[in-house]
């Protein structure tokens, strides 16, 4: 094996100060050999477990989304005995559900070229080289696995009239791999996993907890040995003892307060996890989706997402001339009008990545040139402005090209959903959108077996950071989830597990004891601060920080000044905190409360993590570094590593932790969709 | 604009629950009806009044999370859900009455909540198709007509809430069982345990005391995602050919 690129050397050091230097980190478990063949020979490879025993090993999954829900589903027909926890009330309403576009599989069912190396090429050169080969070779290979499972389930994939599937296109690729089910993909996939699932439920093999809040790691000799929950109706502190412990707790968008992630999203699980030891990686790759519904106003508790699928046929533009654009859309005639993503990216037009797409929306807003609505905005200096923060998204010639009826079949729900939300009918005018947070690329450092650097704790889906690099390619996100869930993790716990069952621990246990006190004086805390500010106002104001200084765009100055900002609302926080009610029962301002404050300390590391990163990458634009043109510019040289992230104790420097990004499969290009 | 709210407030399952009076300012007519709930527990918040707890979650109508009685209707004037419905479908000086759903197999939890586990239990009894992880055969080794194949996902696209349930005078979840009975039964992969599973299901049903279905029409009249009242048709006559086949 040959390796295409050297170890990087970083030489600048923005962050210093702000960090300490750790040993370097090595994946002990990446596999070697033939790229084609890694995975199958570890799987081959890893021990197995006699069924006998598997009813004797207890397996915990934080996480009912496509991630957890396939992994508790799988691992309960294999035998274990497992324990799945999930905040909603009932595991089918995981974040997974809301994803629209589809999902990604190299089936070539169109013999458009496609196949497993083309999708492993395309994801490693999408996330910008900044995630790792192996891993990603991987979730190409089983990916047309996941459309057979789905299908088997029942899973009502969109078809031709033939009677066989039907495929698009999707942001960022050019060849059609996409499955989906109308604008409803991550419903239906999640439905599937959710009544496998359940059928586990009544089989006896998994034991659900719904309305349950993780909030600790229980690490005893060494190795994850369980968590600690509130009951959310009875405000009980429980604990939960098992042989390994899953994390598919799904991504932290909503550190930025508005974001299209559902409200409850959160990081607490990883974060947690995190001050007990497990590493953080990448933490400020953060996708901002180009095709969002505007903010309207303060009262915003949510921005929702329009899928990137009306990239397909719908184009992209914005007036010429500033003064436009108060007009109505329909007013402004054919040569006054900048298709620029067409102008710019010509051979991938309005279907360029994501990163792309949202950065370019930024610039021509930035420019003067957006439309919609102007609302009021914080500049950096602190000083108040007007700004229109729109771009149309417009179907005119698609609805003249195809037909109206047309347009409807394939994107009625969207149409509708976009009406109802801003009163406005997209089939008459064209649509506004807006880039907004949609999805983290960052998570819980894990090795090639999903394993985080604490024996016994795995991470999957949305809250792992392993599989999408600096960027996320639509339909790339559900791909993961279930991959993980129904064909790595089963297979990797499996090794794990073959030195189990481990020795029994019981609540007496002093892990268990400290754990569970911890969490008792943290929930008894918030309650008795009794200050001023609800836990939504420290949250929305974290927002407004983030997306400012650590948004779309990054500088060294902003982002200097967003930690110190988040350090005082830290302070803050623990000060003028106002949750009324009591522990012991429903209590939503409590749970609020205790999200907001990790997500306040994930914040300050992020924005550390980005100002480490004196480079452009994916969803990381760092203006320092940047070309002529204004494209993102890598520095290959000095930033080829996933930097993963230790806890460095309370109110002390964390530790960073590089771990080399050596491809051999892949050769590391500027990336240019020009 | 300036609203009057009525709300339902029960501290817990076996508290005893009343309506509340409060009166809200300024609300704009881009809010959602959650939002425009948000601002009103911020206030509650600051004058030292516990919030009103309501469930919510994607806020964008997928999750089948959140869930009301407006004014008496299940989700509100329209049709949509609670968090899709916008406060320009009201006007100033409005009365808004708010509470949770009815029905006895969904317990109050504590304000505008309410325990929906009986959907999960009914799905834990048949709502599937048994197909064990890694074993399937090729997507396409199995094609499926088109219309049977958007049937299967219409119905499909139910998303839990139990606005069917609280709309119903007789508390049926006929709506929700009908839609599931249907998308899978529409599909070649769930022929097998297509007799098996409207038994079991229905059999849940009735244990965990939902009503009989009368024909009377309201779930599908308060669905927000528009299932059609044939699928309890299809769900009778299912159950139908199971008992005869004696099952
Ligand atoms: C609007 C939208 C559209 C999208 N569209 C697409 C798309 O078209 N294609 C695509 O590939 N991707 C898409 N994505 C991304 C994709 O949906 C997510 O990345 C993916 O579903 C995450 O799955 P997951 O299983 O990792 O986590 P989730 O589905 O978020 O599940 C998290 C689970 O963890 C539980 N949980 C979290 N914290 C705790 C805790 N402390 N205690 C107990 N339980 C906890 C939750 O209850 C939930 O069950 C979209 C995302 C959004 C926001
Ligand atoms: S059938 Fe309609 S009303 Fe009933 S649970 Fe499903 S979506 Fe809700
Ligand atoms: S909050 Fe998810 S459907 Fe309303």
């Amino acid at each position: 094996m040959v390796p295409t690129n050297q170890p990087s050397v970083q030489t600048s050091d923005d962050a210093a100060g702000y960090y300490t230097l750790g040993a370097p980190l090595v994946d002990e478990l990446a596999p070697t050999g033939p790229i084609n063949t890694r995975w199958q020979r570890r799987k081959f490879e890893n021990r197995l477990v006699n069924p006998a025993n598997r009813r004797k090993l207890d397996v915990i999954i934080v996480g009912t989304g496509l991630a957890g829900g396939a992994a508790a589903a799988t691992l309960g027909e294999a035998g274990y005995n497992v324990k799945s926890f999930c905040y909603q009330d009932s595991p089918r309403r995981a974040h997974s559900i809301a994803a629209q576009g589809g999902i990604n599989a190299a089936k070539n069912y169109k013999e458009d070229g496609d196949s497993v190396e083309r999708l492993f090429y395309d994801t490693v050169k999408g996330g910008d080289y900044r995630s790792r080969e192996s891993n990603v070779y991987r979730l190409a290979e089983v990916s047309a696995n996941i459309i057979d499972q789905c299908v088997a389930q029942g899973v009502p994939f969109a078809r031709e009239y033939g009677g066989l599937l039907d495929n698009r296109s999707f942001g960022g690729v050019q060849v059609s791999r996409t499955f989906y089910a109308r604008g409803q993909t991550g419903q239906q996939l999640l439905i599937g996993a959710y009544q496998a699932m359940e059928r586990q439920v009544a089989a006896g093999t998994v034991t659900q907890y719904t309305r349950h809040e993780m909030l600790e790691v229980i690490i005893a000799d060494g190795r994850a040995r369980g968590i600690v929950t509130r009951d959310m109706v009875t405000g009980a502190i429980e604990t939960h003892l098992a042989d390994v412990v899953v994390l598919a707790s799904g991504g932290y968008g909503n550190v930025y307060f508005l974001s299209t992630n559902a409200m409850g999203s959160n990081v607490t699980a990883a974060w947690r996890a995190h001050r007990k030891g497990a590493y953080m990686a990448n933490p400020c790759y953060t996708q901002i989706h180009p095709t969002c519904i505007p903010v309207t106003g303060d009262h915003q508790s949510k921005l929702t997402l329009m899928s990137e699928s009306l990239r397909n046929d719908g184009r992209i533009w914005v007036p010429k001339k500033a003064e436009d654009c108060g007009k109505d859309p329909r007013d402004i005639p054919e040569e006054d009008r900048d298709y620029y993503l067409e102008r710019i990216y010509p051979s991938f037009g309005n279907l360029v990545p994501r990163d792309i797409a949202s950065r370019q929306a930024k610039n021509m807003c930035d420019e003067g040139r957006g439309v919609g609505p102007a609302v009021k905005e914080v500049q950096p200096d602190g000083t108040e402005k007007m700004m229109r923060r729109g771009v149309y998204l417009d179907f005119a010639d698609a609805i003249a090209r195809m037909g109206r009826e047309a347009v409807e079949t394939k994107y009625g729900n969207l149409f509708d959903m976009y009406a109802r939300i801003t009163g406005e009918d997209p089939y008459v005018t064209p649509m506004r959108i807006y880039p907004a947070v949609h999805y983290v690329m960052g998570g819980l450092w894990v090795d090639y077996h999903l394993q985080t650097n604490i024996t016994g704790l795995f991470c999957s889906g949305e809250a792992n950071f392993s599989d999408h690099g600096a960027n996320r390619l639509g339909a790339s996100a559900l791909m993961q989830g279930l991959a993980d869930g129904y064909f790595v993790l089963p297979n990797t716990i499996r090794e794990y597990l073959a030195d189990g069952p481990f020795e029994k621990i019981d609540e007496s246990h002093p892990a268990v004891v400290e754990a569970k006190t911890a969490v008792e004086e943290r929930i008894a805390k918030f309650l008795s601060i009794q200050g001023e500010r609800s836990a939504d106002s420290f949250h929305k104001q974290l927002g407004q920080i983030m997306w400012e200084y650590c948004g779309m765009e990054r500088t060294e100055e902003g982002l200097k000044k967003a930690i110190g900002l988040i350090r005082d609302l830290k302070a803050e926080f623990w000060t003028n905190l106002k949750v009324l009610g009591t522990a012991d029962s429903l209590n939503q301002s409590l749970e609020k409360a205790g999200r907001t404050i990790d997500f306040i300390e994930l914040g300050e590391l992020m924005c550390i993590d980005a100002l480490n990163r004196r480079e452009s990458c994916g969803g990381h634009f760092r203006a320092e570094s940047q070309t002529e043109d204004g494209e993102a510019l890598r520095h290959d040289d000095e930033f080829a590593y996933v930097a993963a992230w230790e806890f460095g104790g309370e109110d002390a420097n964390p530790i960073l932790h590089k771990e080399d990004l050596i491809y051999t499969a892949i050769e590391m290009k500027q990336r240019s969709y020009k | 604009m300036n609203l009057t709210l009525n709300i339902w407030r029960q501290a817990n399952a076996n508290a005893k629950g009343a309506m509340h009076r409060y009166s809200l300012e300024g609300v704009s007519e881009d809010m959602s009806f959650l939002e425009m709930l948000d601002v009103l527990n911020e206030q509650l918040n600051a004058k030292g009044e516990e919030p009103v707890a309501f469930d919510s979650d994607c806020r964008e109508g997928i999750c089948g999370m959140c869930g009301l009685m407006i004014n008496g209707q299940a989700h509100g004037p329209e049709v949509t859900t609670t968090c899709q419905l916008h406060m320009r479908s009201f006007k100033d000086g409005d009365e808004i009455t708010i509470e949770p759903w009815r029905a006895d197999p969904f317990p109050v939890v504590k304000d505008l909540v309410v325990d929906r586990s009986a959907f999960d239990r009914m799905i834990q009894n048949g709502g599937f198709i048994s197909a064990n992880t890694g074993s399937a055969p090729d997507a396409h080794a199995a094609p499926v007509e088109k219309k049977l194949a958007d049937l299967a996902f219409d119905v499909a696209t139910c998303i839990g809430c139990g606005a069917c349930v609280a709309a119903c005078p007789n508390g049926s979840a006929s709506l929700f069982l009908g839609a599931k009975i249907t998308h899978l039964g529409s599909l070649p992969q769930g022929q097998p345990e297509r007799d098996t599973r409207v038994v079991s299901m229905v059999g849940q049903h009735d244990a965990e005391g939902f009503g009989g279905c009368t024909n009377i029409g309201e779930c599908a009249a308060a669905c927000p995602k528009e299932i059609p009242l044939d699928v309890i048709s299809r769900l009778n006559k299912d159950l139908r050919t199971a008992m005869a086949k004696g099952y």
